[in-house]
């Protein structure tokens, strides 16, 4: 195998092996909270945190753990790591922790904390699976975060709690301001802009690989 | 939540709430297990059965361990095991008794570990405050309101195999686009009954 740089680790997260858009990984428990920008922020840095740390921790057991109880290891680790963020979150931004309710606790069964611990961590150094964390870590946050944020404004007509789309709607005439798409805060919106992303994210990588060949 | 009869839950959770099109869990596998028909059922009867034996479990273990020793917050990890020792015993005790149905259930239990919908329905049970009875209801009711949108899905998902998809939606795109139109189908179930 060629030994990795940093930077490739770093590409692969966030473009060419993108957890959401490529590896469609990690879906399952985080769709329910892109509806608001905030909490999608706070989701976003949460799963962060517990994919790094989980990640440097089994890359540091990565010679100790016997290969038949590795998942269970690995689930254990992951878990330790999420009580962490729903104790902080609980103490600093309550109401936050309150919204994002049974979601927190999600992050264990996110595909992607696992996938990671499985693909990369267990058998990379310490250092490199680090950064690999925070970098899956990222490259799954922005995805939502531009997903919550197309939700949140055309939901709700805000951005974090600011109005925008208003003020908008009043200064180019309309006197009735903007009108909710209650469709948008719904599971449904979730779903289409979902496969909006992933179609858009698609079309863009073979287009590169057409103008390449 | 101490009114509420569990039937209105047991069907609230399978049609208005449903736990994949409406909380989005357990999308993982419906994503990548939703091609054929018949594994689709095979799965979806996997997990009601996990998911009405692991509610009962756990709620035990929540309400008669976790709280009296005043260590909720250790709740996630103490759920994990819970139901990574149920699968593992309900795997071995299928082998044991009925090769039929291991041989056509038996690969989709590992699976389920690290199903979200099983660890988010405990969640929620605990959240939602519901008692004995509702936990259980709520635990069959959702498992049959996922095998139902599974089903659903993979029914749609052969007919596909033969319709022309833009190149860039082919795979996850457009099996969103349908869970998408599905979750609108959905929502007129809501005027029916109501939980949450």
């Amino acid at each position: 195998m060629p030994k990795l740089k940093p930077i490739d680790v770093i590409r692969s997260a966030l473009w060419k092996n993108n957890p959401v858009t490529v590896q469609i990984l990690g879906i399952c428990s985080t769709l329910a909270v892109t509806n608001i920008f905030l909490n999608t922020l706070i989701m976003g840095l949460g799963l962060t945190f517990v994919t790094a740390f989980s990640s440097l921790t089994i890359s540091l057991m990565r010679n100790i753990i016997p290969p038949r109880v590795r998942m269970m290891v690995q689930t254990l680790v992951i878990a330790s790591f999420v009580v962490i963020v729903d104790i902080v979150l609980k103490a600093y931004v309550p109401n936050i922790s309150k919204a994002l309710g049974p979601y927190v606790g999600l992050i264990i069964t996110n595909c992607i904390i696992m996938g990671r611990l499985e693909a990369f961590a267990s058998s990379n150094k310490p250092s490199l699976a680090f950064l690999d964390g925070i970098m899956s870590g990222f490259g799954y946050s922005y995805v939502i975060l531009v997903i919550a944020f197309v939700r949140e404004l055309l939901g709700f007509g805000t951005i974090l709690g600011y109005q925008i789309m208003n003020p908008l709607m009043h200064a180019i005439g309309y006197s009735e301001g903007w009108i909710q798409w209650a469709f948008m805060i719904m599971a449904p919106g979730g779903f289409f802009m979902l496969a909006l992303f992933i179609w858009i994210a698609n079309n863009l990588a073979t287009h590169k690989i057409a103008h390449k060949g | 939540m101490e009114g509420l009869s569990p039937w209105v839950i047991f069907f609230a959770s399978i049609f208005t709430g449903n736990i994949l099109l409406v909380y989005f869990l357990g999308m993982c596998s419906f994503l990548s297990v939703s091609k054929q028909v018949n594994t689709a059922l095979g799965l979806g009867l996997a997990v009601t059965f996990v998911l009405t034996i692991t509610s009962a479990l756990n709620y035990v273990v929540y309400f008669y361990v976790l709280e009296p020793l005043g260590i909720e917050y250790l709740r996630y990890i103490a759920f994990i095991v819970v139901i990574a020792a149920a699968v593992q015993l309900i795997e071995m005790v299928i082998e044991r008794f009925s090769e039929s149905l291991y041989i056509n259930l038996g690969i989709f239990l590992p699976l389920i570990t690290v199903n979200c919908a099983i660890l988010g329905v405990s969640l929620f049970m605990v959240i939602r405050n519901y008692t004995f009875i509702q936990s259980v209801m709520f635990g069959a009711g959702s498992g049959l309101g996922w095998l139902l949108a599974i089903l659903a899905m993979a029914g749609i998902r052969q007919r596909l195999n033969e319709s022309k998809i833009p190149a860039g939606l082919r795979g996850p795109g457009i099996v969103l686009i349908i869970s998408g139109m599905m979750a609108m189908a959905f929502i007129g179930f809501s005027g029916i009954v109501q939980i949450q």
